[in-house]
């Protein structure tokens, strides 16, 4: 479980985050939602330790994480998979060596059972002759399936995604999206995803929470969302006529 | 002043919390490759014109009959040792590697790998940089090595060539009253040189904001910065050392 106290952050002058309290709970896949700007890339930051919280803190199954010195910290981080936006596979190394990094640098295994886990994890994310391919020669939904991979091969107990469907079709993206569903479920991983997708969201949301401009604004599930009355959450969900049209027919 | 604070606290973070030992082996051997061995070429074909052309330049500018003909190799070879070799193939290098240092990592800085490696728990500073810094530091004294041996290889078949000395008066002054210091003096310019080179590159492509603009950005800041460390580096060190060269 992740729990997050009271996290502020601040840029200067300007209050990105003020107060925010969730908890995501494993097994589930964790949304948090907002118009572009309103700070939930920074709260995602602070989560995986990119960004310090100006005051509070990120307990990873009661283990404080913002404030821990960074010994522990490391050793926390090392239980965190995060899929980038633009997937971040490292130019210069095969699909296999991307895969295999987080357990060549922080793992003594035996190359043999590295390769063993990294083929697993491909061939569970359905990449399985990709493995001497550069990422030059992906697709942009291979790289995201290939930053999963990466993500879950250390046997992670937390996943993160910034903005998966970002620069994806529907279709790719639908794809993705029960791809971290499914992997969230058979792994019993705790998951948190940054999206501002409402496909995504409606289509895999365990519990979903909305930022607006640094205040939790809204929290429930996905059925909670058509009912929602908080007028800045109606605004963002049913900016699109396809929400609308949902909203309306649900009546 | 806030980015030379920055700056020296960066070069601090590459000896905090570093990877293990073995982690850092291969990277270095990568990074020696991508320093050294592919800069070569380069290297070779500046040092063997910087030579021919130092050479006839030389003799024509020191025609006297006071003066004996060798002189100009030994003029050459000092040159060579003391100011071309160490200093201008610094230049060319920072050119070269230093733009290429911070291309790769500001790079890396606007795709999020940096991010990556931060929350696998990686140093990333130490992890990317102290490799290229290690290998930049090893490899450069290797290559302004090469660079002498090429440009006083290049004066010789410049005397064969041209005839303006006889290819004897040069060998006799390329071995005329060589003090050694000289080499010791070529070789402390660049490992100073190296380290500048590497680390003011490497702190230009790391600190990248933005997107493909300022990369190319950082890269033209790179060498400039690199250049200017290099000259200045080279006054002091002149400095401090010249006298101590002319004293033995």
């Amino acid at each position: 479980m992740i729990e997050l106290e009271n996290i502020h952050k601040s840029f200067g002058n300007v209050a990105v985050l003020k107060g925010i309290d969730a908890k995501f709970e494993p097994g589930k896949v964790n949304m948090i939602i907002g118009a572009s700007g309103t700070g939930k890339s920074v709260l995602l930051k602070c989560m995986v330790g990119l960004e310090t919280p100006d005051v509070g803190g990120v307990f990873y199954n009661e283990r404080n994480f913002s404030n821990a010195r960074r010994n522990d910290q490391i050793e926390i981080r090392r239980e965190i998979g995060m899929l980038f936006q633009g997937a971040a596979l490292f130019d210069s190394k095969t699909v296999e060596e991307n895969v295999r990094f987080p357990l060549d640098v922080l793992t003594r295994l035996p190359v043999d059972e590295k390769l063993d886990r990294v083929n697993q994890v491909l061939e569970r994310v359905g990449l399985t002759d990709t493995n001497k391919k550069m990422p030059s020669e992906l697709s942009g939904g291979m790289k995201k399936r290939v930053g999963i991979a990466r993500a879950i091969v250390n046997h992670s107990k937390y996943l993160f995604c910034d903005e998966p469907n970002s620069g994806l079709d529907p279709q790719t993206s639908i794809t993705i999206d029960n791809l971290i569903k499914e992997i969230t479920q058979e792994y019993n991983i705790t998951t948190v995803v940054v999206s501002h997708d409402m496909n995504s969201v409606m289509e895999i949301g365990d519990y979903i929470m909305f930022i607006f401009k640094g205040d939790k604004l809204w929290e429930g599930t996905a059925d909670d969302v058509l009912d929602a009355d908080v007028k800045a959450f109606n605004d963002f969900v049913f900016a699109n006529k396809l929400m609308r049209s949902l909203k309306k027919f649900r009546k | 002043m806030r980015s030379i604070g920055k700056y020296f606290i960066f070069i601090g973070s590459l000896f905090k919390n570093r990877e293990s030992f073995r982690t850092y082996v291969s990277l270095f051997f990568d990074e020696a490759v991508k320093v050294g061995t592919d800069s070569i070429f380069l290297i070779a074909i500046v040092s063997v014109f910087m030579g021919a052309v130092t050479t006839i330049q030389t003799a024509y500018n020191l025609v006297s009959p006071l003066i004996p003909d060798y002189v100009v190799a030994l003029v050459v070879r000092d040159m060579v040792l003391l100011e071309l070799s160490p200093t201008i193939i610094a230049i060319i290098f920072a050119g070269k590697v230093g733009s290429n240092i911070a291309g790769e990592l500001g790079t890396m800085r606007i795709t999020e790998q940096i991010d990556a490696l931060e929350v696998m728990g990686l140093n990333s500073s130490s992890y990317l940089v102290l490799p290229k810094v290690m290998a930049t530091i090893f490899m450069f004294p290797a290559l302004v090595i090469t660079s002498a041996f090429l440009s006083i290889l290049g004066g010789y078949v410049a005397t064969v060539f041209t005839g303006v000395i006889t290819p004897f008066e040069y060998t006799q002054g390329i071995r005329y009253h060589l003090n050694e210091f000289m080499v010791a003096f070529a070789m402390i310019k660049s490992v100073t040189f190296a380290f500048l080179i590497s680390t003011i590159s490497s702190f230009m492509g790391y600190y990248t904001k933005g997107g493909a603009l300022e990369v190319g950005k950082a890269s033209t800041a790179a060498v400039t910065n690199s250049v200017i460390a290099i000259l200045l580096a080279d006054y002091l060190l002149a400095q401090l050392l010249a006298e101590y060269l002319t004293s033995i």
